[in-house]
């Protein structure tokens, strides 16, 4: 096997991952805002905001993010909505992102002992305070690993978007590729670096949750990455 | 209308799509599930060498993206001479991927497993192979079906990654559709989420059900995963 | 209503679906009185409790207390809660604060106290209860008396006019109920209004002014403690003590 290599193709891939990681960065936080209003819509809402709730992640979860990203970039243009490549790479994953946190958020606020909000409520708290004081804080140190899987799966996927014409990682690999019809060297490097750039944020995820760990606020056996 | 002569005249041509779509799906599944047993057994039970083996491809497999994979695969197989049909790369680069996130999930199962078993079975006599094949295995299959399903809907969902390469599954497909009949991508690609929504929900609801079936009384399944492994 | 009627019960009735738990049940206690609840378990003792601060809502009765209605629909429910202290059987410390912050977090941000003002008043209760050394440990690193305490000390920081113990000490070790009692006996001895669950007859016979005896969603008798337990007007009464002194001892002196 000949393998070729050109250090040349290192500032090119460079700007992918820094489009890569503004891709994953801006969705995740959205996602974020969405999950937890959708989880505490679902959860303490009334009939409405459950059904909602619930219609949103089932239909998000229960479809490929590649053909949500096409109905945003390639869809919507026949009723005349034009989304730019990025705005609609953020937007699906946002979206997606933002369906699979909020059952991360639902699971770890419904594994709060009920207790908790009985003392809130006893003391004199609204709902709105005892959700606000009680519950969310530990809600979410509960959901932490949860969060750290779904930044790096976000990372990983946000691959997807050069199929929509966004500049990140993928996109700068097959442009490269492309030029110098080196195709599987070029992908090996890429590889290499999501191989790498992963592999850092699980330790350092890793290391702010056990930071920012509390005792007998426990985590009971999620998924590890 | 004429959009649903559209649809109407799409339909067959997505139906083939469809076809390879739950192709590779159970060619996925099905290479990971072989694979990925073999790996967490050789986390649990093997040597230091076989399980730090295992663990480096665990990591490598969950480490890259899927699409890169595939390039990988579909590519690389020329520079050794193998020339892999895109439909073949597809399933060994995605089967390998997925034997790493149904390895974790069977090592999640079997450990969950309390150790007592294991001892009392060694106890009555029974070699590794035994213990394992009538003990140990049978309570960590019920207890994987949970996460299993999870990903088994991901591996539903990342067949749509496999346009990349060119194999004509649904979403390519969809492509060739829009493609021909000018300006109906919306629709058709709606129209393709709602196949793909119909098999995940169909697909839950079978392994709820049959989770249900193989329940044991007071024996806890592990509740829901619903993380993207 | 008199004067120093700080608690009346009217008729309270709750039933969970074909189970009527409550049946009818009418108590009434003065400023400074300590009455304590025994019974079967699933009599509705813990659900009496809880529909007088409303965390459960009877089906019919009615609740008084310091004479503003308390089951009345228009009442702003979470100001009475803040009057009214609650103690629970599994303690329910909020396990992502500190027990400063635990104890601290009422007054703050249901009673609107500065944070400084309520740190004072914080670490005052948790000298009260003897865990002023604790206040920086998160609720697991204690003991079970120890949160216990630190619970009492959070219902105290709201300067309630009546607490409800809900069997506060069924879910300790032996060994660490005497702590938990004797801070609920000086409580007594200081005036607090306490309606306590419980089946630790010692604490019962030294400060309650009145034993409520709740069976079958009724209560049977009630009265003072050397009334019930020397002439229990009932059998079933002197039966049920008679089980109870059996089984837990009068533990406390």
């Amino acid at each position: 096997m000949n393998l070729v290599f050109s250090w040349d193709w290192l500032p090119l891939l460079g700007k992918g991952t820094l489009v890569t990681f503004e891709l994953t960065v801006i969705s995740i936080f959205m996602g974020f805002f969405l999950g937890i209003l959708l989880s505490l819509g679902r959860v303490y809402g009334n009939r409405l905001a459950y059904l909602v709730s619930s219609f949103y992640v089932q239909v998000f979860r229960g479809t490929p993010m590649l053909t949500q990203l096409f109905i945003l970039y390639f869809g919507l243009p026949t009723i005349g909505i034009m989304l730019p490549p990025f705005l609609a790479a953020i937007i699906g994953m946002g979206l997606n992102s933002g369906a699979y946190q909020a059952e991360y958020f639902r699971g770890s606020i419904q594994a709060i002992k009920g207790g908790q909000m009985m003392a809130a409520r006893a003391l004199g708290m609204s709902q709105w305070q005892a959700i606000r004081r009680i519950i969310l804080p530990q809600a979410l140190r509960l959901a932490i690993p949860s969060w750290s899987n779904e930044l790096i799966y976000l990372l990983k996927y946000s691959s997807i978007a050069y199929m929509i014409q966004v500049p990140e990682l993928m996109f700068q690999g097959k442009r490269i590729s492309s030029k110098t019809f080196l195709t599987f060297e070029v992908f090996l490097v890429v590889a290499l670096i999501y191989l790498v750039v992963v592999m850092i944020l699980s330790r350092l995820l890793g290391t702010l949750e056990h930071k920012v760990k509390i005792p007998g606020l426990g985590v009971k056996g999620r998924a590890s990455l | 209308m004429d959009r649903l002569m559209v649809v109407w005249n799409a339909f067959p041509a997505l139906l083939g799509g469809l076809a390879i779509t739950v192709e590779l799906a159970l060619a996925f599944l099905g290479l990971g599930l072989a694979l990925g047993i073999l790996l967490a057994l050789s986390r649990i039970y093997g040597n230091r060498f076989l399980a730090s083996i295992a663990s480096a491809f665990e990591q490598v497999f969950r480490g890259i993206p899927a699409i890169v994979f595939l390039f990988l695969f579909y590519f690389g197989s020329a520079q050794i001479g193998l020339n892999l049909s895109a439909f073949s790369a597809a399933i060994l680069a995605m089967g390998l991927r997925s034997s790493a996130y149904q390895s974790q999930i069977f090592r999640g199962a079997i450990q969950s497993i309390s150790s007592g078993q294991m001892m009392a079975a060694r106890a009555l006599g029974m070699n590794l192979y035994k213990a394992a094949r009538h003990i140990i295995l049978p309570q960590a299959l019920r207890f994987s079906i949970a996460p299993w399903t999870n990903e088994y809907a991901g591996v539903l969902k990342d067949t749509s990654l496999c346009y990349a390469i060119g194999v004509t599954e649904i979403m390519r497909q969809g492509r060739y559709i829009v493609a021909r009949t000018f300006g109906n991508s919306l629709l058709i690609y709606i129209l393709i989420a709602i196949i793909y929504f119909i098999l995940v929900y169909a697909g839950n609801r079978f392994f709820s059900f049959l989770e249900a079936r193989l329940r044991i009384p007071g024996f806890e399944t592990k509740g829901e995963r619903t993380e993207r492994i | 209503m008199a004067n120093n009627v700080t608690l009346r019960i009217e008729d309270l009735h709750k039933s969970y679906g074909a189970l009527e738990v409550l049946k009818g049940v009418s108590v009434d206690i003065n400023k400074g009185e300590s009455k304590v609840i025994i019974g079967p378990s699933g009599t509705g003792k813990s659900t009496l409790l809880r529909c007088i601060n409303r965390l459960t809502q009877p089906d019919s009765g009615r609740v008084w207390l310091d004479g503003v209605e308390v089951t009345d629909r228009k009442v702003d429910i979470n100001r009475v809660r803040a009057t009214i202290g609650m103690v629970f059987q599994d303690f329910n410390l909020f396990s992502h604060l500190r027990i400063l912050g635990n104890v601290r977090i009422g007054p703050m941000e249901v009673k609107g106290m500065e944070k400084k003002e309520a740190t004072e008043l914080a670490m005052e209760e948790l000298r009260r209860v003897g865990l002023a050394d604790k206040a920086d440990a998160y609720p697991a690193e204690l003991s079970g008396g120890q949160q216990q305490r630190a619970s009492i000390a959070r219902a105290l920081a709201m300067d309630p006019k009546l607490i409800l113990f809900d069997e506060p000490t069924s879910a300790l070790d032996p060994e660490l109920i005497g702590e938990v009692l004797e801070v609920m006996i000086n409580l007594a001895r200081e005036g607090m209004t306490m309606l306590v669950v419980s089946h630790e007859m010692g604490f019962a016979r030294s400060v309650a002014d009145e034993i409520i005896f709740l069976e079958n969603g009724v209560i049977l008798e009630a009265g003072p403690p050397d009334q019930l337990f020397v002439h229990p007007k009932h059998k079933r009464t002197a039966e049920f003590l008679n089980k109870i002194t059996e089984l837990y001892g009068e533990t406390s002196k």
